[in-house]
């Protein structure tokens, strides 16, 4: 006789009160493939824990907001925002879909360059451009997006010894009505300080002032703030119209569109209240189409999204390490990925589903990860069904920033492997190794002869 | 270890225990087990009567068995006298 699947017993608890008037959802319907590559396959293959990056997922997303745009304002362009992931294979896959890049790095600069972008395609933002930086942007006639005044008093300096013209932006920061107000990056607005910065650059003859760029903030819930800031834009680019009778190229509204993550704390899931990209293009093209731009003259519209579009493409595989039963008698899950690959846990309720299918029983539970620190939770409270050593479950929406941010700690990083639109994995980083760290490290040799 | 004698037992896996006023649910496989505890079997009984029906191992089983029977003690639907 074949014997039945077994499953852990459990007893849960049945509590009373008031419900959330939404109900709640159920969140742990098992998750077996990945643009129809098997989970349990790519485990097998590329091992465990293992980020998957959906190519499908983000040419979709690419689509849906330019669509959200272009349908809204006749001149669009989005510049993919390489710190949010800067693998060279999905920063390929946004530039094959049009995407210029957005860099905030000499070594952001330098891989968009190696990857194929002309110089006069990248935009250089970021309060850190070394001299070798500049010079290099300027002599590929990048857009520098100026962050201070000691860095616009240094171009000054290199236009004298480069003879070149640089094409620039300053960047403006603002009250847009949301708290917290971004103003450490770029020029303020209300308090004269951007408005002095156009001035002297425009007036100091030594470069060209083409565009005006903004990023308000991230994670932004309030599509009216950008409605705010991209009034305020025109408003100076007016200003430089009627003083200097230059037009500005373009507006660059940089990013800030919250991906379909829940926020900690959020009474609602991400995917039910998070405005979509037709809310944030609503708000921006409206405040530019009524403005008192004549159609011939509109700036061009430069978005340098990241987190939005990308998020939701990516997956991380794990495997259950360890249950165990807490003091308080909550059920603890061990998984063998933790908060230094998946940096997002700190403030994302992040979706797990289980990766094999179970019973619709359910229990309450504790996800940690496998570092020997205390702070190593990724989820403080999730309802799943009862799961055993060696059972995998899927993160879901970790696109954004995991892959950047990530931390050798302790463990090492894993592999990523993109699905392509046929279903097959690429493997486009390979997971770390110790001689590969060693190879980093130098011990003196004077250490190297020790008895214990 | 015994389950406490006032503590109804539903067919579906519905627990109610009137001295606390806490009600619960199981699955399948924990119903069973509280049967058979309810029907005074040794731990031994039971381990035999689940590895013959469930596609398991003794170390899983042993595992999952205390951490099951001390959630019952802590929510007083059994209690450690014998």
């Amino acid at each position: 006789m074949e014997k039945i699947r077994y499953e852990r017993p459990v007893i849960k608890k049945l509590n009373t009160g008031v419900m959330n008037k939404y109900g709640t959802r159920t969140e742990y319907t098992p998750v077996t493939n990945i643009d129809g590559a098997r989970v349990k396959d790519l485990i097998s293959e590329f091992g465990s824990p293992l980020f998957v990056m959906s190519e499908q997922t983000i040419r979709k997303t690419y689509k849906d907001a330019v669509r959200a745009f272009t349908t809204r304002y006749p001149k669009v362009q989005f510049a993919w925002s390489y710190k949010t992931h800067y693998n060279n294979a999905i920063c390929s896959v946004f530039h094959q879909e049009g995407s210029w890049s957005e860099v905030v790095s000499g070594f952001e600069y330098n891989k968009a360059l190696l990857n194929g972008v002309p110089g006069n395609k990248i935009i250089f933002n970021g309060p850190d451009k070394t001299d070798d930086d500049l010079i290099l942007a300027i002599n590929n006639e990048s857009m520098i997006h100026i962050d201070h005044l000691d860095e616009l008093y240094r171009i000054i300096e290199l236009t004298d010894e480069l003879k070149k013209r640089p094409k620039v932006a300053i960047r403006v920061n603002m009250d847009t009505g949301v708290y917290p107000m971004w103003d450490r990056f770029g020029f303020n607005y209300e308090s004269g300080q951007a408005w002095d910065a156009i001035n002297k650059i425009i007036l100091t003859n030594k470069m060209d002032l083409i565009g005006l760029h903004t990023h308000i903030g991230t994670f932004m819930l309030t599509p009216s703030a950008y409605a705010v800031a991209a009034t305020k834009l025109l408003d100076l680019a007016f200003h430089i119209k009627s003083k200097f009778g230059k037009n500005i190229t373009y507006i660059d509204m940089g990013g800030g569109f919250a991906s379909r993550n829940t926020l900690k704390g959020s009474y609602l899931m991400g995917a039910d209240s998070v405005p979509t990209f037709d809310d944030y293009a609503e708000a921006i093209c409206s405040a530019l189409l009524n403005s008192e731009y004549s159609k011939e003259d509109l700036p061009l519209l430069i978005l340098e999204s990241g987190r939005s579009l990308v998020d939701e493409a990516g997956f991380l595989l794990g495997t259950v390490l360890a249950n165990k039963r807490l003091s308080d008698g909550r059920k603890a899950t061990i998984m063998d990925f933790g908060v230094n690959i998946l940096f997002t846990s700190f403030w994302y309720e992040h979706k797990i589903s289980p990766a094999q299918e179970f019973s619709h029983y359910t229990e309450d539970s504790v996800i940690y990860g496998p570092l020997c620190m205390n702070i190593d939770v990724i989820r403080e409270n999730i309802t799943l069904p009862p799961m055993k050593k060696g059972d995998n479950v899927v993160v879901h929406t970790v696109g954004a920033y995991n892959m950047t941010q990530w931390m050798q700690f302790i463990a090492m990083r894993p592999n990523i492997v993109m699905i392509d639109m046929d279903g097959k994995p690429h493997l486009i980083r390979k997971k770390e190794t110790l001689e590969y760290m060693n190879s980093l490290e130098i011990t003196p040799e004077y250490l190297k002869d020790f008895k214990l | 270890m015994k389950i406490k004698k006032n503590v109804a037992i539903s067919e579906s896996g519905f627990i109610f225990n009137p001295t606390t006023g806490d009600s619960f649910s199981t699955n399948p496989i924990g119903l069973e087990i509280i049967r058979m505890l309810k029907d005074d079997k040794s731990k031994d009984e039971i381990r035999k009567s689940i590895l013959s029906k469930y596609n398991t191992d003794e170390s899983t089983f042993e595992k999952d068995y205390y951490d099951f029977v001390m959630m019952l003690q802590t929510n007083q639907v059994a209690d450690d006298s014998e």
